[in-house]
């Protein structure tokens, strides 16, 4: 009985103790050293001072939308009231038109990364799973990968912005240029994992169970959809995961470059802007970008769970 | 007439170091419901007698007629079972047969009908208790009984089996054997498998092929086994004309056929052969 307790009680001191326990030593360690540097815009904020500039963006989020609120609950007064004065009037109804908080910022930025991401995935899968069956088209488009995976954020984001002007014309444009600007940035540079991945894992199916596609005289579609496409999913997925890890560390750049209001300009506006909170702020804004990120990836974990059939396969 | 005719087929594999000559002047004939063993060692080239058959492989020289026409690529009416059950992971033992169902019997048979026709297959294997587990979660001989239900689903003019019970312990193995010799007697099927085990061969085959070593191996010898049907392997055990059928064969593959440092130079698959094996007599006479 003791040994019980004695060897859950390790069990959880591992799994929860030892992490909280190396989060706690790097707080403090930030603490001390953050309080010993002075910078222009002051001393370096600690996890306190951060913890503050949270709150602080909390309250301006609220603040924001009780604004919001006020001016809908106005307009709609005197809309009410006018038709009431003359019914025939025309009332104007606007959108209230506010500063975007942090969160709404936050909100753009997945919105915005999920854009590219998904694009890239609808791209890459179709071209992955032709070039794993083809070793033709594979050996085709093998140089092209290897020269493009390559390519810097930074360097696509010009080209992309001339092309977007150029191409998007249009006189109430639906979307933001900044963000099919930031979008496509994005999905030039997540469409390679995936496309390698695929075309892996397509290339890479097992012998025998081909054989039995080709004793079954399966057409090419029900080839694909029977047997490439699961065997091929643990590999589509370790792709997609790659990708939307590199999705989202290329979407903080391509907003700050082209002022996409997501958590990059967020990031540079403060840093352009440079008070005393400013550090804080972008700490924040820090932190918040590696949680979305480690969300992001165990989301990603879950559908693999929930579309793999091989439920036993260590994920991690 | 003949059903199935292998005639003069060679077959070369290309490797870094030239062509490799697996088979030549690999003659058989098989009459219609007749059952058929290919014995070898590890590396003759059974296999690749099988896959040529199945039309996995293109004969180099020579070439297969099934019924009057020739096999050029694979097809149901040569049903495979793979050694190792090549069952789809994803699906269960029914999915696995209702794949191959569903492809050949589109439009000619009824919805109710292709039901029916998956679980007879099922049941004929004994595997109806379980068909609506994953392979993974199934044994061995499970798995294999399904690869057998998924084959003959396909009611081919000739069922190939490629060592289908190579994986198995041996009491599992001797179920399988059973219900082979069951569904054969009950079907039909022409059959060709491929096998290691002497007991196996003369237990379930009507002819036994037995094969020369390789490289360019070829049937050294064919062994007509005239054991009445049904057939009772306790019975047999005793039957003299089991045990001299049992000693022909061991005196083919350990006396003519053995070969200089057994197995360790022996190698499974064509494919993998990277270096080819140096020229040695076709006969080698020991004694």
């Amino acid at each position: 009985m003791t040994s019980f307790l004695y060897d859950n009680f390790t069990a959880l001191l591992r799994n929860f103790g030892v992490p909280l326990i190396g989060i706690a030593v790097f707080l403090v360690i930030w603490h001390v050293i953050a309080a010993r540097i002075e910078t222009s815009l002051g001393v370096m904020p600690g996890p306190v001072q951060v913890g503050q500039q949270f709150l602080n963006l909390v309250a301006e989020h609220q603040a924001e939308r009780t604004k919001a609120a006020e001016f809908y609950q106005r307009q709609q007064e005197r809309n009410a009231k006018m038709l009431a004065e003359n019914p025939g009037a025309e009332v104007k109804t606007r959108s209230y038109t506010g500063r975007p908080t942090f969160f709404d910022q936050v909100l753009t930025s997945l919105i915005t990364v999920m854009t590219g991401f998904v694009l890239a995935a609808l791209i890459a899968i179709p071209i992955g799973i032709v070039a794993g069956l083809s070793h033709t088209l594979y050996s085709a488009l093998n140089p092209l990968i290897q020269l493009f995976k390559q390519v810097s954020p930074l360097a696509w984001l010009p080209i992309v912005t001339i092309l977007v002007s150029a191409l998007y014309v249009s006189d109430d444009p639906l979307l933001e240029k900044s963000f099919i600007t930031s979008a496509i940035t994005v999905l030039l540079c997540c469409l390679w994992p995936t496309l390698i991945n695929t075309s892996v894992g397509v290339a890479n199916i097992n012998k025998d169970l081909l054989n039995v596609s080709k004793v079954l005289r399966l057409s090419w579609l029900t080839h694909v959809r029977k047997i490439v496409l699961p065997s091929a999913i643990p590999m589509i997925f370790t792709g997609l995961r790659l990708s939307l890890g590199i999705a989202w560390m290329v979407l903080i750049a391509a907003e700050m470059l082209a002022q996409n209001p997501g958590l990059g300009k967020f990031v540079w506006d403060e840093f352009q802007n440079g008070s005393s909170n400013s550090l804080g702020r972008i700490m924040v804004a820090v932190i918040a970008i590696g949680l979305i990120g480690f969300a992001l990836d165990r989301g990603m974990l879950s559908l693999q769970r929930a579309v793999s059939w091989d439920k036993s396969s260590a994920l991690r | 007439m003949t059903h199935l005719e292998l005639t003069q087929v060679a077959i070369e594999f290309p490797t870094p170091k030239g062509a490799f000559k697996a088979l030549e002047n690999v003659n058989l004939k098989i009459q219609k419901g007749e059952f058929v063993s290919l014995i070898g060692h590890s590396g003759c080239g059974k296999s690749t007698v099988l896959n040529i058959v199945a039309g996995l492989y293109k004969a180099t020289t020579g070439g297969v007629i099934l019924d009057g026409r020739e096999v050029d690529e694979p097809g149901p009416e040569r049903a495979v079972v793979f050694q190792n059950h090549s069952l789809l992971p994803w699906l269960t033992a029914y999915q696995n047969v209702e794949l191959a169902v569903k492809t050949l019997f589109k439009g000619k048979k009824t919805k109710a009908e292709i039901k029916e026709w998956i679980e007879h297959n099922l049941t004929l294997v004994h595997m109806d208790h379980a068909m609506h587990k994953r392979p993974d979660e199934i044994s061995g001989g499970m798995k294999q009984r399904v690869g057998i239900a998924r084959a003959l689903a396909m009611q081919p003019k000739v069922l190939l089996m490629d060592e289908p019970f190579g994986a198995l312990d041996a009491l599992t193995r001797a179920h399988l054997q059973d219900s082979v010799m069951e569904i054969h007697a009950h079907l039909g099927n022409t059959v060709i498998m491929i096998t290691h085990d002497v007991d196996e061969a003369v237990l379930l085959s009507d002819r036994i092929v037995m094969m020369t070593n390789g490289p360019a191996a070829t049937i050294g010898e064919i062994l007509q086994v005239n054991l009445p049907r049904p057939r009772d392997r306790l019975v047999l055990a005793e039957d003299p004309h089991y045990n001299h059928c049992r000693g022909e064969v061991l005196k083919f593959l350990y006396e003519r056929q053995r070969r200089p440092g057994e197995a360790a130079t022996a190698t499974k698959k064509p494919d993998a052969v990277v270096t080819p094996l140096p020229e040695r007599p076709q006969l080698r006479i020991v004694a």
